[in-house]
This record gives structure tokens, sequence and C-alpha cells, in this order.
């Protein structure tokens, strides 16, 4: 076992082993702090397919803003004196037998797939080829991208704000 | 290419990808609380990103996954932004966060 097999063994147990937490924790704060590791973890698993812009901006759209959104969401709306049932889960033991059924169909399907690979993979910089996808083939997706941000945005802050009748 | 668990190989993603949503999946289905199910979608979404990235890097050496990639996260960040707006609103309202307690949309 060569040293990047355990570099990878080692980010793939801490972005499953956090999500368990995420999905397990009986404590909302547990389960806002765990996604921070499995962000995280997803960002290394970037890094191990050569694509280190996307990496990139998994840390700073995931860290930076969707997970500090969350945790505003969380402190602000969550009593800090039922800590302990603040995060009540129902019907886990169905849940857990499609999950199981689930997991194990997808595990055999990607088992059993005879995938074609390539024949060399290539690890270059990736972010001018990007930025050249952007502006060509995906100008109008781009575009709307914009549109839709701008629209959320615009949506988030008439829905938070409080109405004022005269 | 070296089968088996390993950063070389592709089944070893999708495998990371399939749990990681499975583990979403059980977080939108069992949580009463409205952030943990947003928690849980953004599980997901991650676990596509993983497939995306996953079988552009193995197949074509193109950056077609990740631009598809980067799309994904966009579309999470608008949608963390306007869910967590409305699940403020709720607790304005309702002064709970509990997916069945708010069956309403008004008082």
């Amino acid at each position: 076992m060569d040293i990047s097999t355990a570099i990878f063994a080692l980010i793939a147990a801490v972005t499953l082993g956090s999500a368990m937490m995420v999905a397990f924790s009986r404590n909302i704060i547990y389960s806002a702090f765990s996604l921070l590791g499995t962000f995280a973890g997803v960002a290394g698993l970037y890094i191990f397919l050569g694509a280190d812009f996307v990496a990139a901006v998994q840390l700073l759209i995931y860290v930076g803003g969707i997970l500090v959104l969350i945790l505003f969401a969380v402190m602000l709306t969550h009593r800090i004196t039922d800590v302990e049932i603040t995060n009540r889960a129902a019907g886990r033991i169905p849940a857990l037998i499609v999950i199981a059924v689930f997991v194990y169909l997808l595990v055999q399907a990607v088992r059993e797939t005879p995938w074609v690979k390539a024949k060399q993979i290539v690890y270059a910089a990736t972010t001018g080829n990007i930025g050249d996808l952007f502006l060509d083939s995906y100008l109008l997706p781009f575009e709307l991208a914009s549109l839709v941000l701008l629209a959320a945005m615009i949506g988030a802050v008439v829905i938070s704000r409080k109405e004022i009748r005269e | 290419m070296t089968a088996g668990f390993g950063p070389n190989d592709l089944s070893s993603y999708l495998i990371i990808g399939a749990i990681l949503f499975a583990l979403g999946l059980f977080t939108v289905l069992t949580r009463r609380n409205a952030i943990s199910v947003l928690m849980g979608v953004e599980l997901i979404l991650n676990s596509a990103n993983i497939n995306y990235v996953a079988f552009s890097h193995f197949s074509s050496g193109s950056t077609d996954g990740q631009i598809y990639a980067i799309f994904v996260i966009m579309l999470a960040a608008a949608e963390a932004a306007v869910g967590l707006a409305i699940v403020l609103a709720i607790y304005q309202l309702f002064h709970t966060i509990d997916v069945e307690a708010a069956q309403s949309l008004r008082e």
C-alpha cells in the first residue's frame, strides 16, 4: 500500500465518517460542524481527480459560504436550552433498510459494469480550459447562472425581511 | 490500471459517491428539523459532483464534467440561500422548524 493510497483512504474515511455524523448525530450543532469534514474531504477527492479549480471552488463556496449560512440558520432558529431534541429523527429503521438495499444495488452496479476508461490520464492545470469553455460553448448557461444567482439573492431578501403594514 | 481500492480506480470514487448519496437520502428521509433536511440535500449534491468529476477524469480528459460540477455548486449556493431564508421565515411564523409542525402556508 503506497502513500497515495493511504492518503486516499484517509480522505475517504474523513468524508464518509463526517457524513455519518451529519446523518446520525443527535445534536444539530455537531451535524452542522461535521459538514465541514465532508466538504473538505470531497475537495480532497477532487484534487485526487486532477480538478484543481473545482476543489478551490468547493472550498470557497461550500466551506466559506453554504456552511456559514447553515450555521447562521442553526444559531438563529434553535433554542440553546433544548439542544438535545433539536435534531429529532423519525422512521429510522425503515429508512435504514431502504438505504442498505439502495447502497447494495448501487455498489453491485458499479462493480459489475465494465467501465471503459481512457488509455492515459492527463494531469494538467484546468483553470484556463474552464475559463475558455465558460466563454465559448457554455456562454448561455454561464449568463443564465448569473441571472439565477441574482434572482436567488433578491428572493432570499424578500422572503426573510420583516413585513411592515401601514 | 490497478484494480481495487485506490486513487487510480474509478469504482472507488463511485462507491464513495454512492455511500455519500445514501447518507444524504437517509438524512432527508428521517430528520424532522428543516435545516437538517437541507444538510442532507447538500450531501446528495456533493455525491453527484463526485461522480461528474470522476467520470470526466477517467473517460475523456476533457473538463466538461468539471463545468457541470461548478454549475451544480452554483445552484447549491442559490438553493441554500433561498432554502434557509424560507426556514427563517417559517421560524418567525410558527416558532419551530419541525417539518411536521409547519403544515400550512399562513397563520
